[in-house]
């Protein structure tokens, strides 16, 4: 039962992501993106994870007003005229990819423990003495600022980058006028 | 934007504000921590120039303030993880856990992950706050 309700969601996303894929309105497309981050929010919740929930449900609001403004200054139509293959030699392409992938996941899906019993090793030592070590009673954040501390380290080095390169690249002072 | 827009934002920023600020403080014993409540706090700033416009908020002096605060976050958390080689050991130490090991689920506890958390908090508040805000802000002053 539960993993129909996980299935429900996840068919759900596929949905959106092929209707923002399909779809000539810019605004509808950018609006169907967010049906995908918000039914991860609902999953992230039904497995129990309320971090990451809080993270993707504010991350997606804010990349949707970005995009949402970004798209109110260009045009509201997607233009037509794409050029591509001829769609028998894409519809085969696609066939054969698809086959290649669904035996691959038959491969994998054998293998797979099943639903609600992970392989822990390192996870466990985490979850015994993680408490204990660092005192902190939310585990999340004990484990990502103390035990995996340099994945915090990079991800702030790479946000303040980003942000330095986009003040520079959109930038008044010092610019040559052309 | 409409004056619907503007009475309910006037309403929302500080509450917005508030509950980032809360789970920035409280990310060692509540689930979320200093990325959430960072992009809360970011999420305020830029309700607040949707709705009232650039003109009203002074974005300038903002902006310098965004990118000062930006370098102290980052500069605040890689301090903290240098005080481990300080101590004697290894980076990433948390210190003072091992200088006083004490209380349990109260505010002040878990040594230094509350003050990692305040600083990738500042870090990422101020990083995506300057982000956003420049990309509207400059496309907004080039229109005649």
């Amino acid at each position: 039962m539960f993993e129909l309700v996980l299935s429900s969601f996840i068919v759900l996303m596929i949905l959106g992501a092929l209707v923002a894929l399909e779809t000539r309105n810019l605004l509808a497309s950018v609006i169907s993106l967010g049906i995908i981050g918000f039914a991860l929010v609902v999953l992230f919740l039904l497995l129990g994870a309320p971090d990451l929930a809080i993270v993707q449900i504010i991350v997606e609001t804010l990349t949707l007003v970005i995009f949402i403004s970004a798209i109110r200054h260009t045009t509201p139509q997607e233009n037509s005229k794409t050029r591509g293959f001829p769609p028998k030699f894409s519809w085969s392409v696609g066939t054969f990819f698809l086959l290649i992938f669904l035996l691959g996941a038959f491969a994998i899906y054998r293998e797979l423990p099943p639903l609600g019993s992970p392989c822990v090793r390192m996870a466990l030592y985490y979850l015994s003495h993680g408490m204990e070590l660092t005192g902190a009673s939310n585990l999340v954040s004990a484990i990502i600022l103390d035990f995996r501390g340099y994945d915090t380290l990079g991800e702030a080095t790479v946000l303040f980058a980003s942000a330095i390169g986009v003040a520079t690249v959109l930038r008044k002072m010092g610019k040559k006028s052309s | 934007m409409t004056l619907i827009v503007r009475s309910i934002a006037r309403w929302m920023i500080p509450s917005i504000f508030l509950l980032g600020v809360y789970v920035v403080l409280h990310g060692h014993l509540t689930p979320g921590g200093g990325f959430a409540g960072g992009v809360l706090v970011a999420g305020s700033f830029v309700l607040s120039i949707l709705a009232f416009g650039v003109k009203k908020n002074k974005v300038e002096t903002k902006k310098e303030w965004s990118s000062l605060t930006e370098s102290i976050g980052i500069f605040l958390f890689w301090f903290l993880a240098f005080l481990g080689i300080l101590w004697g050991s290894y980076f990433f130490l948390n210190v003072l856990t091992k200088m006083s090991p004490g209380a349990r689920f109260h505010l002040f506890s878990a040594g230094s992950i509350p003050l990692y958390n305040l600083a990738i908090g500042i870090e990422v508040a101020s990083a995506l706050f300057t982000m956003v805000f420049v990309l509207m802000v400059f496309r907004e002053k080039e229109r005649p």
